[in-house]
């Protein structure tokens, strides 16, 4: 296999690998079962987060409003089973924690692709609204007590095991959760006709209409999706930290774009690979669980997250750069 | 004459349809459309408590308030004008603060405040200026996307003020450092001022001189701007230093009034800048937008969350009826029903 150096997934990789390397040297005990189910755990929800910024990113369009959307569906669906439905199963739960996501990405969607405002613009304003909405109508309050069916799902693991040392490691099941979406989304993305369209009118929406394609009704189950995601990030959440706090998860928006883009993905459209989002996700934990591995304070976390970000998107764009005045 | 004002009946039709046409004539623009709104909500908050949103020490309230969100807002009015944006802006505005702080703590001893002051703001300023070349150093000579690249230059900035305060506040000031953000000239609020001067500033820039002219081309059109020969490499360079240089000076004014400089004040004014830009009548996209505009979107948010406040809603509520302002003001500039939008 040929080795593309001028992807931004090589580079990520490569970047990943150092890290590793630097801290194994650093610290023997870095490469352990531990540190992976660590990072792979701490890669649940944002993976499932980066999976849905990718197809907006891939569609040309932008949403920050996700965040608010998990945050919503994880409080109103813990109050709602707590109130009403005590007996509802974990996969119950989930169900219609999606459900309740759809429902609010498909506010998104009615305003972006029905109506064709700019997305940056209607997320934003969706963001204020939803955590706003919320936080006035709905509750304050930490839910301390989930539904059953959420505290059951809270409690799964696929791998629980103990260390030589004594100290237990586990990975939760949710961890399939996010395995299952990236399929799901790579199917969508590269072996259905929806998927073709949803590159086709990030690459150029003019030309995408004029061969035919409904560029609404794609755009329509983009957000929709992107939505379901959220929803079902939301539940994940609360379900693993065993609350529901409707202060959690807004404002880590932007740092899941960050984790795309690092990936691959471009902000004009069109362009972006699931591959890139997980090695840049893997990037982003790596950097917010081990760096004091490597002998940097965490107090220097946000430098080094904004360095790598301007490193991975300026490289690229930098060469972007020079190929264009060489052509010219 | 005041008998036939009285029995106005002649003149109705002629002050009708002058009064239909001025309304006309301002529906016309996004910033008279903006204007109608402004009058509205402050008329609607006038109505619900007017003993008290009407009183004076609500409109000084009110004044100090808004101008620290308001140049944040016009420093991402400039970039926004050449289809940029820029999210380091509270990042910029807390790191200046905070090495302003930092002198005003280590340097003053009792009685020689202003010229540790003067030296505090000049320190902010260069920090603001230099931040700002930054960015643009990344966007011109590098070209990073805009959004990317301050994504990544705000994390930094906000990440070297945590790492080199620890997180905590730096606070302890001689008293003249509360002038900028709490004194009052003739009766208006000094940040007030500030603004004031700031945005007329701005103003004159962006459209008496060849720089705002090239700037505005260049967000209307960059290929075009290219081809008129200007040198859009510097162009982009200014305008980030220019935002730069706002943002520290929103950072002086939070500083003055938080009496105290720490890394995360302020971390809601960066969405609220962006907000208050576009309500403006700011096109993201860039190519068009007046500092007017944006004058008329923070009286408006100002007088809808001072307003909510006194009738008891809670800061949240805002924060709703703040996006649901932005969606509703998108919605009426640019949907046309009827009309498919290429």
């Amino acid at each position: 296999m040929r080795i593309d150096w001028t992807r931004n997934e090589t580079l990520v990789a490569l970047v990943i690998l150092g890290f590793c390397a630097l801290a194994a040297l650093s610290d023997p005990g870095f490469l352990s079962v531990a540190t992976l189910t660590d990072l792979l755990r701490g890669g649940i929800v944002l993976g499932i987060f980066a999976t849905g910024a990718l197809v907006v990113l891939i569609s040309g369009g932008i949403d920050v409003s996700f965040t608010a959307v998990a945050a919503f569906t994880m409080y109103v669906t813990a109050m709602l089973l707590n109130a009403a439905m005590p007996w509802m199963p974990w996969w119950g739960a989930i169900a219609l924690g999606m459900a309740i996501g759809a429902a609010l990405g498909s506010i998104n969607a009615v305003l972006i692709a029905v109506m064709g405002l700019p997305t940056l613009i209607v997320t934003l304003g969706t963001l204020s609204i939803f955590r706003g909405f919320m936080l006035t109508f709905v509750g304050q309050k930490q839910i301390t007590t989930l539904p059953p069916g959420m505290r059951e799902f809270g409690r799964m693991m696929v791998i629980r095991g103990e260390n030589a040392d004594g100290s237990f490691y586990s990975l939760h099941a949710a961890f399939l959760a996010t395995v299952a979406v990236i399929v799901v989304t790579w199917a969508i993305l590269h072996r259905t006709m929806l998927g073709r369209q949803i590159f086709a009118i990030g690459g150029s929406v003019e030309s995408a209409r004029r061969i035919g394609i409904d560029v609404r009704g794609v755009q329509f189950f983009v957000y929709v999706y992107v939505g379901m995601l959220a929803g079902l990030a939301g539940i994940i959440h609360a379900s693993m930290a065993r609350v529901a706090n409707p202060f959690d998860l807004v404002g880590l928006e932007l740092s899941v774009i960050a984790a795309v883009v690092l990936g691959g993905a471009r902000l004009s459209g069109g362009h972006g690979t699931l591959t890139g989002t997980v090695l840049g996700v893997a990037l982003i934990v790596l950097v917010r669980n081990s760096l004091v591995v490597i002998g940097i304070p965490t107090t220097w976390q946000s430098v080094t997250i904004g360095a790598l970000i301007l490193l991975g998107t300026g490289l690229p764009a930098w060469q972007a750069k020079r190929a264009a005045a060489r052509a010219a | 004459m005041s008998g036939r004002m009285a029995n106005s009946r002649p003149l109705t039709p002629a002050l009708g349809r002058a009064l239909a046409g001025a309304l006309s004539r301002a529906l016309a623009s996004t910033e008279g459309r903006l204007a109608v709104i402004a009058v509205l909500v402050f008329l609607f908050m006038s109505a619900l408590a007017p003993e008290r949103f009407l009183s004076l020490q609500n409109m000084t309230s009110m004044a100090f308030q808004f101008p620290e969100f308001a140049i944040l807002a016009l420093a991402m009015t400039v970039t926004m004008l050449t289809g940029g944006i820029d999210l380091s802006v509270v990042g910029i505005a807390n790191l200046s603060a905070i090495v302003a702080a930092t002198i005003l703590t280590t340097l003053a001893g009792p009685g020689d405040g202003v010229a540790v002051l003067a030296l505090a703001y000049a320190a902010a300023l260069a920090v603001g200026l230099a931040a700002g070349l930054f960015n643009g150093v990344l966007v011109a000579s590098l070209g990073l996307p805009p959004i990317l690249a301050t994504l990544g230059s705000g994390l930094i900035f906000t990440g070297i003020a945590i790492a080199t305060t620890g997180g905590s506040a730096v606070m302890g000031f001689p008293p003249a450092a509360a002038w900028i953000g709490n004194s009052t000239a003739l009766g208006i609020p000094a940040p007030l001022i500030l603004f004031g001067l700031l945005a007329v500033a701005v103003s004159l820039v962006l459209t008496r001189t060849a720089f705002g002219v090239k700037l505005r081309m260049y967000g209307a059109n960059p290929l075009a701007a290219r081809f008129a020969a200007i040198d859009i490499d510097a162009m982009l360079i200014r305008v980030y230093v220019l935002s730069g240089a706002l943002a520290a000076t929103a950072g002086m004014v939070v500083m003055s009034r938080a009496n105290s400089a720490k890394a995360d004040y302020g971390s809601s004014y960066l969405l609220l800048a962006v907000l208050i830009a576009v309500l403006g009548g700011v096109n993201p996209y860039g190519g068009y937008g007046r500092v007017i505009g944006v004058v008329l979107a923070v009286l408006t948010m100002q007088f809808l969350s001072s307003g909510l406040n006194m009738i008891g809603v809670s800061n949240f509520a805002r924060e709703l009826i703040w996006g649901g302002l932005l969606i509703f003001v998108m919605i009426v500039n640019t949907w046309r029903p009827g009309r498919r939008r290429s």
